[in-house]
């Protein structure tokens, strides 16, 4: 089939409002005989669950937690882009565009990222009116601040839980909508398959996780609001139940996946501590306003650091190598997070780790601190301020800016980072790949359409940051709500759809077999145990920097790894009631297949680009090296039956308006 | 280190519960509680023991999903934090843990230290929304200035993770903090004003009608609140009420 990706004809700025225009409207009583189905409820699930009601479909909702506003939406941090210009620096709609485009290494659509860019300010607007309380300035206008890759400030934030703010936001208007009847929700259940009936997205098999029922849901377009696949790493910054299942399946049944090892690997994390550890936590970019990053410069403070000998804040400023300052001047500790994550992992292969393990750098407010310090000191009068008095001010002013950051980096760390600086790594973070969708977002089958991380759209090889949280609103508030139209506007006759038709049965049969194969297996080992190694195998072939051999090898050892994993796992207990092993075991299988499809995509893409780092295309100073002459389109993977056999189809991107550059942050 | 935990295992709503014995070693102070069961259950499972079964996400302290009644206290010792937020260098070899969910009448157990919350998600269905519809041409967002003390209030009381402590923590097993934080929320921005009074009257209707206890103002639930929501959430809350239900059309 070949990819068809929809693109509106016309100017670059013109293409989303001409196309809006002229998607077919369905009319208001057509709407009510019109079913859809949205799985997941993050920022991009239940805003759309929310929209399309208020619209006038039927819509239902699943989650697989116990209630919507705990998908993993909830914990983005830093903030929301938008091109709002409130500050007067120069932003614009343009401006937002250009430097996702570049941030994404130019692996992203032209066409996508400007609508994005387009929509941004209404998102703010939207969320403001919903009561999202944001922060504001002295004058009570909303303030803003800046992040990685960019040189405006458009961020707008709530302290360090601006995700939370913003999916609360949708959760209520969520909830407005389930109060009036529009949405029917399905918490703590989890989708199984996808039934494809005529070729058409028709509805889903779902598992009620707290009885073990399998249940038949129909409609007439199915919107996958899943997320990412981060936990492939099984490390990451992703929340425990974080899983591939819905989009692994949809997947199986003719969705090609786009760019599947487009990986961010987030460059402030807490640093592994140990083998029990489940998960890692991010500490937000926007700390990387304020914090200076460094390792000492000698080995020797680095090998005495790491025994225990030396502290951090007695190494003197000269023998310091604040790295992202001395290689990138123009953008110092705010480059984008690939290059962060790379320039960290290069000084610790090195040998300038600061922690035990040796993958650790600093990151110091020192600084920070004083500085602000100095200034609040200016502002209350304070004449001849102490080291101390002005430490204490600026410590103040740092709390009131990131002081839940602190807090959690302390619980975990039992370190103080007011008194000494952080310690951080990079750790995966998001995934740009996802489910292949054109312009209206639909994948590659009818009906079925993917949004916010679920889909590879919009942020290329390597995503800016604050806008996954702009991508997932914007897809579910301002976009699919009006391009569904164009699939749904050819429904309005066709009634509802019968969930007693031979297609629901093969799906419900097929899970049904899926799930009783693991509770009779009697393997020996459990599933977290096949999950680490899946892990390990990710994070050392696939992770930060990939080369031939190494990614030959890691298709080998996953696909072993599979078999290995049917024949010997154990799960405990029945499929009839709650068993949370049982729907681990279900989302582990498939996060095996996925891993080794990144592995496939990894290794046939032979350049450099965001977050794909191939050591064999690097510069002399270890800079990625791009080649846009043989790599500028979409790996789009058709399933065949074995993943590293996947068929490939690719999206040719051509850019008409960005001139394709080194991307330099020099 | 070693330590002997005491764990509620109830295999169903139905089923009667009770505390069974586990002891575990070989725990490391650098974990999480909930890498402590993750470890314990990993041994349970090669045992041939059905793993124990609680409720948990994001691990780091926002989702609201994980709960557990730890030695007495909701999210165990240590304030201002959550369950996956405890680490185990707060507890010493040789310690007896007591392991139970957060009970409340409208919290009903579905099995071991999982529960059913649902009745947090009605309360705010009730009226825990603002009524604009997506359109894309509400008022620009700096229209409407908000003094930053009333933002940054709001903001606070919107922290809520809705996990449910507090009614855990209640002897009256009263939702008020929690009902109050979104309450507050909206009384206190200019956006909220137009539903104010239905808000107030709907939500503590509903949570009347889930079978939540009343506030006697013991300060149990601010005290074991991990966002540290504040008790003037709730005297907030019973002013708007007051108001709304003298003047209130209805």
């Amino acid at each position: 089939m070949a990819l068809d990706s929809k693109i509106p004809a016309g100017p670059l700025g013109e293409k989303w409002t001409k196309h809006k225009g002229e998607i077919p409207l369905v009319s208001p009583a057509n709407k009510r005989l019109i079913d859809v189905i949205v799985v997941g409820t993050g920022l991009a699930g239940s805003s759309a669950a929310a929209s399309l009601a208020e619209m006038g479909y039927n819509v239902k909702a699943f989650c697989f937690q116990d209630s919507p506003r705990r998908a993993h939406s909830i914990a983005a941090q830093g903030g929301i882009n938008a091109a709002k210009n409130y500050q007067n620096d120069g932003d614009s709609v343009y401006r937002l565009f250009y430097d996702t485009i570049k941030g994404g290494d130019y692996r992203s659509r032209e066409a996508n990222v400007h609508r994005l860019a387009e929509v941004s300010r209404n998102i703010i607007d939207q969320c403001v009116a919903q009561g999202v309380p944001f922060a504001r300035d002295y004058g009570g206008l909303l303030d803003n601040r800046s992040f990685g890759g960019v040189q405006v400030s458009r961020t707008f934030y709530a302290k360090g839980q601006t995700g939370q703010q913003l999916l609360l936001g949708a959760y209520s208007a969520l909830n407005r909508q389930i109060a009036k009847g529009r949405v029917k929700m399905y918490a703590r259940h989890e989708m199984q398959e996808l039934v494809v009936v005529d070729g058409k997205a028709r509805g889903i098999i779902a598992k009620n996780l707290v009885t073990g029922e399998f249940e038949r849901h129909s409609a007439h377009a199915v919107l996958l609001c899943t997320g990412g696949y981060g936990n492939v790493f099984f490390l990451s910054t992703n929340a425990m139940g974080s899983n591939v299942t819905a989009a692994w399946k949809a997947h199986r049944k003719g969705a090609y996946m786009a760019n599947p090892c487009f990986t961010q690997i987030h460059p402030t994390c807490i640093p592994v501590s140990g083998e029990n550890q489940s998960k890692l936590t991010l500490m937000s970019e926007s700390l990387r306003n304020d914090g200076r990053i460094w390792v000492p410069a000698k080995k020797e403070d680095a090998e005495a650091i790491r025994a225990g000998k030396l502290h951090p804040n007695d190494i003197a400023e000269e023998n310091r190598d604040y790295y992202l300052e001395r290689r990138y001047p123009a953008f110092g500790n705010l480059v984008p997070r690939d290059v962060a994550s790379r320039a960290a992992k290069e000084r610790c292969d090195a040998g300038y780790g600061v922690n035990k393990t040796g993958e650790a750098v600093y990151l110091d407010f020192a600084a920070a601190i004083m500085r602000y310090g100095e200034e609040e000191a200016h502002v209350k009068g304070v004449n001849n301020p102490s080291e101390a008095e002005i430490k204490a001010l600026g410590e103040r002013v740092v709390e009131a800016k990131y002081g839940n950051l602190f807090q959690m980096y302390e619980k975990i760390t039992a370190s103080n980072p007011y008194k000494e600086p952080m310690k951080i790594y990079p750790a995966v973070h998001y995934t740009m790949g996802g489910l292949w969708v054109d312009y209206n977002l639909m994948t590659t089958i009818p009906g079925c359409f993917a949004l916010g991380e679920a889909n590879f759209s919009d942020h290329g090889a390597n995503r800016l940051g604050a806008s996954a949280l702009m991508q997932g609103l914007a897809d579910g508030y301002f976009v699919a709500p009006y391009t569904v139209g164009e699939f749904l506007s050819k429904d309005i006759r066709t009634g509802k759809i019968s969930t007693d038709s031979p297609e629901f049965e093969a799906a419900e049969q097929a899970v049904r077999e899926r799930t009783e194969k693991f509770i009779n297996n009697n393997g020996t080992k459990t599933v977290d145990h096949f999950h680490k190694r899946l892990g390990k195998i990710m994070w050392n072939e696939v992770g930060m920097a990939r080369n031939e051999k190494g990614l030959k090898q890691a298709i080998a050892d996953i696909q072993a790894l599979r078999e290995e994993f049917y024949a010997d796992v154990r799960v405990l207990g029945s499929a009839n009631g709650m068993n949370p092993e049982l729907d681990k075991a279900g989302r582990v299988a498939d996060l095996i297949e996925l891993g080794e499809l990144m592995a496939k995509d990894a290794l046939e893409r032979n350049e450099s680009c965001g977050g794909h780092f191939r050591e064999e295309y690097q510069s002399e100073e270890g800079e990625a090296l791009r080649d846009d002459e043989n790599f500028a389109f979409v790996s789009a993977w058709e399933f065949t039956g074995v993943p590293a056999e996947a068929k490939l189809h690719k999206e040719e991107l051509t850019f008409e308006n960005v001139e394709l550059k080194t991307r330099s942050y020099k | 280190m070693d330590l002997t935990l005491k764990i509620w295992r109830q295999a169903g709503p139905e089923a009667k519960g009770e505390m069974k014995t586990y002891p575990i070693s070989g725990v490391e102070e650098d974990m999480s509680f909930l890498e402590m069961l993750d470890f314990l259950n990993e041994q349970l499972i090669e045992q041939g023991i059905e793993p124990v079964v609680f409720d948990h996400d994001c691990r780091e302290g926002i989702c609201g999903m994980c709960s557990l009644f730890i030695n007495g206290e909701a999210h165990g010792p240590g304030r201002k934090i959550t369950t996956c937020q405890l680490h185990m260098r707060e507890f010493k070899s040789g310690d007896t843990i007591y392991i139970e969910p957060f009970r409340a009448k409208a919290f009903p157990i579905i099995k071991d230290l999982m529960v059913d919350r649902s009745a947090f998600d009605r309360i705010q269905r009730a009226g825990g929304f603002i009524s604009v519809n997506t359109s894309g041409n509400t008022i620009d967002a700096n229209a409407i200035p908000v003094p930053k003390e009333n933002a940054d209030k709001a903001f606070d009381a919107a922290t809520c993770i809705g996990c449910g402590a507090c009614v855990a923590t209640c002897k009256n097993s009263s939702a008020m903090l929690f009902a109050s934080a979104k309450i507050s929320q909206f009384s206190l921005l200019p956006q909220g004003q137009p539903e104010a009074k239905e808000r107030v009257l709907n939500m503590v209707h509903q949570m009347d009608l889930e079978g939540f206890g009343n506030c006697t103002n013991t300060g149990a639930c601010e005290v074991e609140c991990p966002k540290g929501i504040s008790l003037e959430n709730i005297a907030r809350m019973n002013r708007d009420y007051l108001f709304a239900s003298l003047s209130s059309n209805k």
